[in-house]
C-alpha cells in the first residue's frame, strides 16, 4: 500500500521541529542560522516557509510518476512501491537533469563539493519500509505533518475540508498536480498564497518525453530502410552511368 | 642549453596573443572547476542547474557539428558528388565538435569520473540516456569517418581498404544517430512545460531542432570554407558554395515556415506584444534567421563571397541565439531566477572554441582534408572578398 504525507498548513505553528528531525535523520548540521534559512538546499532538505500569517512546508513531493526518475540517465532515482522516490548517489553522474525537470524545483546539489551529490527528501524511505513514520511526522507536535497510507490520507483530508468548510480553501494540493503526488497540502488560503506552484500541469510529465522517445525504434528502422534504399538507387544510377560510359 | 632553443621563435601576432590569453584564462578556470567544484567555477544554482556549458558548449556545439552528417548524407547517400570537396572539412568540423562537446561535458557534469555510467546503467525512459548513447556512438562513427584522412596521410592502404568496405552502413548509421541526437537535444526540454517560455516551448521542439541543425550544418560548411580559403590561401569553391547556399535557403525557409505554423497553431503571437526580455530575444533570433534566408534567394548575394559569408554567419548566430534561448534565457522566468554566467564559464567556453579552431587549422595544414582542386577561382572572387558585406544586397 503506497504511503504519503499530509501537511495541513492550518495546524502548523511554525515550530520547525520537522526541520530538526529531518536534519538528524540525514546527519546534517542544524542550528539557529540554518533554521532561519527558509529555502531547501543540499544541507536542508525540508523547510518551513513563512507567508504572512501562514506557514507552508517545502519537501520532495515524491510524485506518483516522478519527472526526476524518468529523466535520470542512469536510473539513480526510483519510485518505490511504498511511495518514496529514492536516490542512489553511487550511480549519479551529476547531469542535474532531475533538477531541471522537477516542476517543484526540489532537487538540490552540493555545489561546493568536489564529489557532489544531488540531495532531496526521500520521505524517509528506509524508516517507512520498516513500518516507522517519517521523522518529520513523528516529531510534529500538532499533527500538521501526518504520515500514513495514501488513500487514508486523502479520505482524512476530505473529511477535514468537509468538517470545517470555512477554515479551509476547498482543495487538496497534490491530488492531481503532475498526475498526483505523495505529499498533500491543505491550506486556509489559495495555494499560490503559501508559495505552492499552481501552474504545474495536471498530467504526469514523463509522458511528454516518452511520447517522442517511444518512436525511436520506428524512426531508426524506417530511417535505415529509407537511407539504405536511397543509397541503393543513387548508386545504381552511378553504376549504370559508369558502365554505359560517357554519353553526354 | 641556449643552443636547444629554436632559432626562429614563433612570431607574436595579435591573434596568437589572444589565443594565448584565452588558453591561460581557460586553464585558470579549469583549475577553479577542479579544485572548487561547480560552485566555485559557475553561477549555477539549485533553481538554475544548467548554464552556459550546456546551453552553448553542448547544445550549440552539437548543432554546429551538424555539417558532418548533412554532407555525408548529400555526398554518400544522395550521391551528389559535386559537394565532395567540402565533405572532409565538414567531417573534420563535426569530429572536433563532438570531441569538444565531450570535453565540455567533463566540465559540466558533477561527476565526470562516472561519465561511462549511462552505458551500463540503463534508463530508456530518459532523454539524457539517449543523448549519452548518441554522443558516444556518433563520436565513434565520426572517428571512423575521419580515419581515412589519417590513413591517406601516412599511406596506409590496407586499413584504408578495410574501412571503405564498412563505409556505407557506417555512414547510414551516422546520419541516423545524428538525426536522433540533434532532435533529442530538443526533446530534453519537453519535460519543462511550465518553465520554458511559451515562445519556445512546443511539442515539436525535436523536429525544430533537427531541421535547424541541417540548416546550420550547411551554414557552417560555407563558414569554414571561407575561413580555410583565407587561412590556407586556397581558392574559394564559389560555384559549389553558391549551390550549397541554395540548399541552405530552402532549409531555412522550411524551418521558418514550421516555426511560424507552430506559433500560429499554439496561438502565442499575442505574447509578442509584451515588452519583456523574451520578446526581444525572440525577435533577434527570428531576425537573424529571416534576413539571411531572404538574402540568399538573390543570385547576386550567392555569387558574392563576402555576402555569402555574412549570410552564413547570420544563420550561425541565429542558431546560437535559438539554442541559448531554449537552454538558458527562456528558462529564467519560469525558474524564478536570473542567471549570468561566471567569467570562468565563459573562459572555458572560449577555450574550447579556440582549441577547436587551432586543431582544425593544424589538421587542415598537415592532413589531406582539402582536396586539390583545379583553380576554380573566378575573377570576381578576389575583388569581392574585399567588399563590405553590408554594402551588398
Amino acid at each position: 500500500m503506497p504511503r504519503a504525507i499530509l501537511y495541513d498548513s492550518t495546524l502548523c505553528i511554525g515550530c520547525r521541529a520537522c526541520e530538526g528531525a529531518c536534519a538528524e535523520r540525514w546527519g546534517l548540521p542544524y542550528n539557529d542560522k540554518i533554521a532561519a534559512e527558509e529555502t531547501i538546499s543540499a544541507h536542508k532538505l525540508t523547510t518551513i516557509v513563512t507567508h504572512g500569517d501562514h506557514f507552508c512546508r517545502r519537501l520532495c513531493m515524491n510524485c506518483l510518476q516522478p519527472a526526476c526518475a524518468s529523466v535520470c540517465p542512469v536510473g539513480a532515482l526510483q519510485k518505490t512501491a511504498i511511495g518514496p522516490v529514492t536516490y542512489d548517489a553511487a550511480k549519479c553522474i551529476g547531469c542535474r537533469y532531475c533538477m531541471q525537470a522537477c516542476p517543484f524545483q526540489v532537487p538540490t546539489y552540493e555545489w561546493s563539493n568536489r564529489l557532489p551529490r544531488m540531495r532531496k527528501c526521500d520521505m524517509c524511505s528506509a524508516r517507512q519500509s520498516t513500518g516507522k513514520l517519517t521523522a518529520c511526522a513523528e516529531i510534529c507536535p500538532t499533527g500538521a505533518t501526518f504520515n500514513g497510507e495514501r488513500n487514508a490520507l486523502i479520505a482524512e483530508a476530505r473529511s477535514r475540508l468537509g468538517a470545517k468548510p470555512d477554515q479551509y480553501y476547498q482543495k487538496i494540493y497534490g491530488l492531481s498536480e503532475v498526475g498526483g503526488t505523495s505529499v498533500f497540502f491543505l491550506s486556509a488560503v489559495p495555494f499560490e498564497q503559501i508559495g505552492l506552484r499552481t501552474n504545474v500541469p495536471q498530467e504526469p510529465l514523463p509522458m511528454l518525453t516518452w511520447r517522442v522517445l517511444e518512436m525511436l525504434p520506428d524512426v531508426v528502422s524506417t530511417g535505415s530502410v529509407l537511407l539504405g534504399g536511397i543509397w541503393w538507387i543513387t548508386n545504381r544510377r552511378a553504376e549504370v552511368a559508369r558502365k554505359e560510359g560517357p554519353r553526354k | 642549453m641556449i643552443a636547444a632553443v629554436p632559432k626562429r621563435l614563433p612570431k607574436i601576432t595579435v591573434w596568437r596573443a589572444i589565443f594565448a590569453a584565452i588558453l591561460l584564462s581557460g586553464a585558470y578556470a579549469t583549475y577553479l572547476r577542479v579544485v572548487y567544484g561547480l560552485g566555485g567555477s559557475t553561477n549555477l544554482s539549485d533553481k538554475f542547474p544548467w548554464g552556459l556549458w550546456i546551453g552553448f558548449d553542448v547544445m550549440c556545439g552539437v548543432g554546429l557539428a551538424a555539417g558532418g552528417f548533412t554532407l555525408v548524407a548529400m555526398v554518400h547517400i544522395f550521391n551528389i558528388k559535386q559537394y565532395r570537396p567540402v565533405l572532409r572539412p565538414a567531417i573534420l568540423t563535426a569530429f572536433l565538435g563532438y570531441l569538444l562537446v565531450t570535453l565540455g561535458l567533463l566540465y559540466d557534469v558533477g561527476r565526470p569520473d562516472r561519465m561511462w555510467h549511462p552505458l551500463v546503467m540503463w534508463n530508456p525512459h530518459s532523454v539524457m540516456f539517449e543523448v549519452a548513447w548518441c554522443v558516444t556512438l556518433y563520436s565513434t562513427v565520426l572517428f571512423l569517418e575521419f580515419l581515412p584522412i589519417v590513413f591517406e596521410r601516412f599511406g596506409l592502404h590496407k586499413p584504408l581498404e578495410w574501412i571503405h568496405r564498412i563505409s556505407v552502413p557506417m555512414m547510414i548509421l551516422g546520419v541516423l544517430l545524428s538525426t536522433l541526437h540533434q532532435s533529442s537535444l530538443g526533446t530534453l526540454f519537453l519535460i519543462v512545460p511550465e518553465k520554458l517560455y511559451p515562445l519556445w516551448y512546443t511539442p515539436i521542439l525535436p523536429l525544430l531542432f533537427f531541421v535547424s541543425a541541417i540548416a546550420v550544418g550547411l551554414a557552417m560548411t560555407i563558414f569554414e570554407s571561407w575561413h580555410s580559403a583565407r587561412a590556407f590561401g586556397r581558392a574559394l569553391e564559389l560555384p559549389l558554395l553558391s549551390s550549397i547556399a541554395r540548399v541552405l535557403a530552402v532549409a531555412m525557409s522550411v524551418y521558418l515556415w514550421i516555426r511560424f505554423l507552430d506559433l500560429l497553431h499554439r496561438g502565442v503571437f499575442g505574447l509578442l506584444l509584451r515588452n519583456r526580455t523574451e520578446t526581444w530575444l525572440f525577435l533577434l533570433e527570428i531576425a537573424l534567421a529571416v534576413v539571411p534566408t531572404v538574402l540568399l534567394y538573390r543570385p547576386r548575394i550567392r555569387r558574392n563571397p563576402a555576402a555569402l559569408y555574412a549570410c552564413a554567419v547570420m544563420v550561425v548566430f541565429g542558431f546560437i541565439a535559438n539554442r541559448l534561448n531554449v537552454g538558458i534565457t527562456g528558462l529564467e522566468a519560469g525558474s524564478g531566477t536570473h542567471y549570468i554566467p561566471k567569467w570562468s564559464e565563459v573562459a572555458v567556453t572560449l577555450m574550447l572554441v579556440a582549441i577547436g579552431f587551432a586543431i582544425f587549422r593544424v589538421i587542415g595544414q598537415y592532413f589531406p582534408v582539402f582536396e586539390a582542386h583545379p583553380a576554380e577561382v573566378t575573377p570576381l572572387t578576389r575583388e569581392a572578398e574585399e567588399a563590405d558585406p553590408l554594402s551588398v544586397g
